[in-house]
């Protein structure tokens, strides 16, 4: 889906869906997952359909993933780190605990 | 860690926070800029300092306008200021009380004034199809640029109309992008009612020029553009094929990746959430919390400054960003009233010459019918999968306005909280009751701003005060 054009700046190892990627430091999660090219970053709680990165700032919340064992984190708002371990998420409708 | 005081809480780090931030520091008050991207710069300066370090190259291809975005960046790091990356407001309360967090942890801060500098968000363009993947906005993609040297693999379409349609088409051009057509709904009519603004726009000539030296450019490279005045509709089953352009004529344009733009509107979530007075703007179809000249809103204790308070663009937000800080220096007891209208003149002066292109942008880039009241099979609300029928449909029901809506339909109510619907809800509405939507209203909206965790909650200190 993506590609980097320039890869200069430090490289982390990151784990999505259980496959080892590189990625550099400064990128957000999603921009990994989409040079990934993992397509989707999860599917809808209402029909199932598939869905990626739609705004990459932080208003949309398509990008929904689970990262290091939190689900529902905006995985543009999150810098990537060594070792990091992203999941994507199927159909979670509700997001944090607190109302 | 405890509840923190301060003198202000800055809220954003884009050109109006950074600006606003330093004003108020350099008159004596004890700062606090908040910004829940990891790095200062806001939208138009995204990582300006990481790429002028290690892509140095990047800054002429995302041009000088970018790259001037590292004077201001410095003036921050060169400040007394304590800065928080990385954190997000979920809530301010009237009293000055802001409350963030950085994902894992929740805390407090409480701060005598409150500036919201947290800008603008793309207008969210619902057209058939575009929650298929592949698609995104025009400024995702940019922001896939500056922030990471992204660019899209194989074929791109862009759709939409206004300066930053232009813009990404021809950054991502020069960032070697295969861009297949820009498809504008920008049509006669809007350059007649652009027209009797031109005049008033010729202070601000330059944006015009370079507005033609994007084009010019774009064609040169061969890129089409062309005209979309009935809207597009989006291809694809498990994600994004091809563009269709709505019409007699209309054509399919293959595209993996398409690209949506049809200009920016203020990020309202805070200053709703606070209450604060809001007008609606005709030409743009957009709320704004409505401020002085120096930002000074309808709490007394909270300034709004830059693109959140109306769409002006990053220099004019820099200049309101200063004006904000003098305002507080000055409600702060800091200055006197005669110091800060003095050391306020050349930033009004400036912000006056950076709006002057306002009035022609925002006549010439309307939002398009098609856009503001799509057809009743659309998606309106991506979170819930809420179409525009079904709105329609519950405002023949009886439900009134926004609010009311939700006794029918889960809209606005997902995790992005109505960012996404809410324009849409309040003109399908207005227009289904005949009404404006300054008489529709908006989404009340609550705190958290943001979804929290029960383990942010949990790590917050005792001493913090419950929100
Ligand atoms: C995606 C996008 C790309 C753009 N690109 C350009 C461009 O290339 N050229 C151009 O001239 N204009 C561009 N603009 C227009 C933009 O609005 C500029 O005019 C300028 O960035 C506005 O400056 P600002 O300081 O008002 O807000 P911004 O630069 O938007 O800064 C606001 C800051 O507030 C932060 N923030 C928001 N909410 C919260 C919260 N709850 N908690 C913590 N922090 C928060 C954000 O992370 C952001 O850093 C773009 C707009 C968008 C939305
Ligand atoms: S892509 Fe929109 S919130 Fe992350």
């Amino acid at each position: 889906m993506m590609h980097r054009r320039n890869t200069a700046g430090e490289r982390v190892t990151i784990n999505i869906d259980g496959k080892n990627v590189e990625a550099v430091v400064g990128e957000s999660v999603a921009a990994a997952v989409l040079a990934a090219g993992a397509g989707a970053t999860r599917t809808t709680p209402v029909s199932g359909a598939p869905r990626a990165p739609y705004c990459m700032m932080g208003v949309c919340f398509e990008c929904l993933m689970d990262i290091d064992g939190i689900p529902n984190r905006q995985a543009c708002m999150v810098s990537v780190t060594p070792g990091m371990k992203i999941k994507r998420q199927a159909g979670a409708r509700t997001v944090g605990g607190a109302s | 860690m405890s509840e923190q005081a301060c003198d202000v809480v800055v809220i954003g780090a884009g050109p109006a926070g950074m600006r606003a931030a330093v004003t108020a520091a350099n008159e004596g008050l004890s700062v606090t800029l908040i910004d829940e991207q990891t790095e200062a710069g806001g939208q138009i300066y995204r990582a300006v300092a990481r790429v002028a370090r290690t892509r140095p190259a990047d800054l002429t291809l995302l041009g000088p306008e970018y790259a001037a975005g590292g004077d201001i960046v410095l003036e921050l790091d060169a400040a007394d200021i304590t800065v928080l990356h990385g954190h997000t407001v979920w809530q301010i309360s009237q009293d000055g009380t802001v409350w963030c967090s950085d994902g894992t942890k929740a805390k407090s801060i409480t701060a005598r004034f409150v500036i919201m500098a947290s800008g603008a968000q793309e207008r969210p363009v619902p057209v058939p199809g575009w929650t298929l993947p592949g698609v995104m906005t025009a400024g995702a993609a940019q922001i896939l640029l500056k922030s990471a040297a992204m660019v899209p693999d194989g074929p791109v379409a862009l759709y939409g109309s206004g300066p930053l349609l232009l813009l990404v088409a021809d950054q991502l051009l020069s960032a070697g992008a295969d861009i297949r057509v820009v498809a504008e709904t920008t049509t006669f009519k809007d350059y007649l009612n652009a027209a009797p603004h031109l005049l008033g726009a010729l202070p601000a000539s330059k944006y015009l020029k370079k507005g033609i030296a994007l084009r010019r450019h774009l064609k040169a490279a061969g890129v089409p553009i062309i005209k979309a005045p009935n809207g597009v509709s989006i291809e694809g089953t498990e994600r994004a094929t091809g563009l269709r352009i709505i019409g007699k004529h209309g054509q399919t344009f293959e595209a993996e990746t398409i690209l949506l733009q049809q200009g920016v509107v203020p990020n309202t979530q805070a200053s709703w959430q606070l209450r604060l007075d809001h007008a609606w703007h005709a030409a743009q179809h957009y709320w704004y919390p409505t401020t002085d000249r120096f930002g000074a809103t309808s709490l007394a204790n909270v300034f709004i400054a830059g693109d959140g308070a109306g769409i002006f663009g990053a220099e004019a937000a820099a200049a309101a960003g200063a004006l904000a800080g003098l305002g507080v220096a000055h409600a702060a007891g800091n200055i006197s009233a005669a110091a800060r209208d003095q050391k306020a003149l050349p930033f009004i002066a400036l912000h006056k010459k950076a709006a002057a292109i306002r009035p022609l942008l925002d006549h010439l880039f309307p939002p398009p019918a098609h856009i503001l009241v799509p057809d009743d099979a659309t998606i309106i609300c991506r979170c819930e999968e809420i179409t525009a029928g079904q709105v329609r449909d519950a405002a023949k029901l009886g439900a009134p306005g926004p609010n009311q809506l939700k006794a029918f339909l889960r809209a606005g109510m997902g995790p992005c909280q109505g960012r996404m619907c809410g324009l849409s809800v309040v003109e399908i509405m207005a227009r289904a009751h005949g009404k404006s939507p300054a008489e529709i209203g908006a989404y009340r909206i609550r705190p958290p701003l943001k979804p929290l965790s029960l383990a942010e909650l949990a790590a917050m200190d005792d001493d913090t005060p419950t929100p």
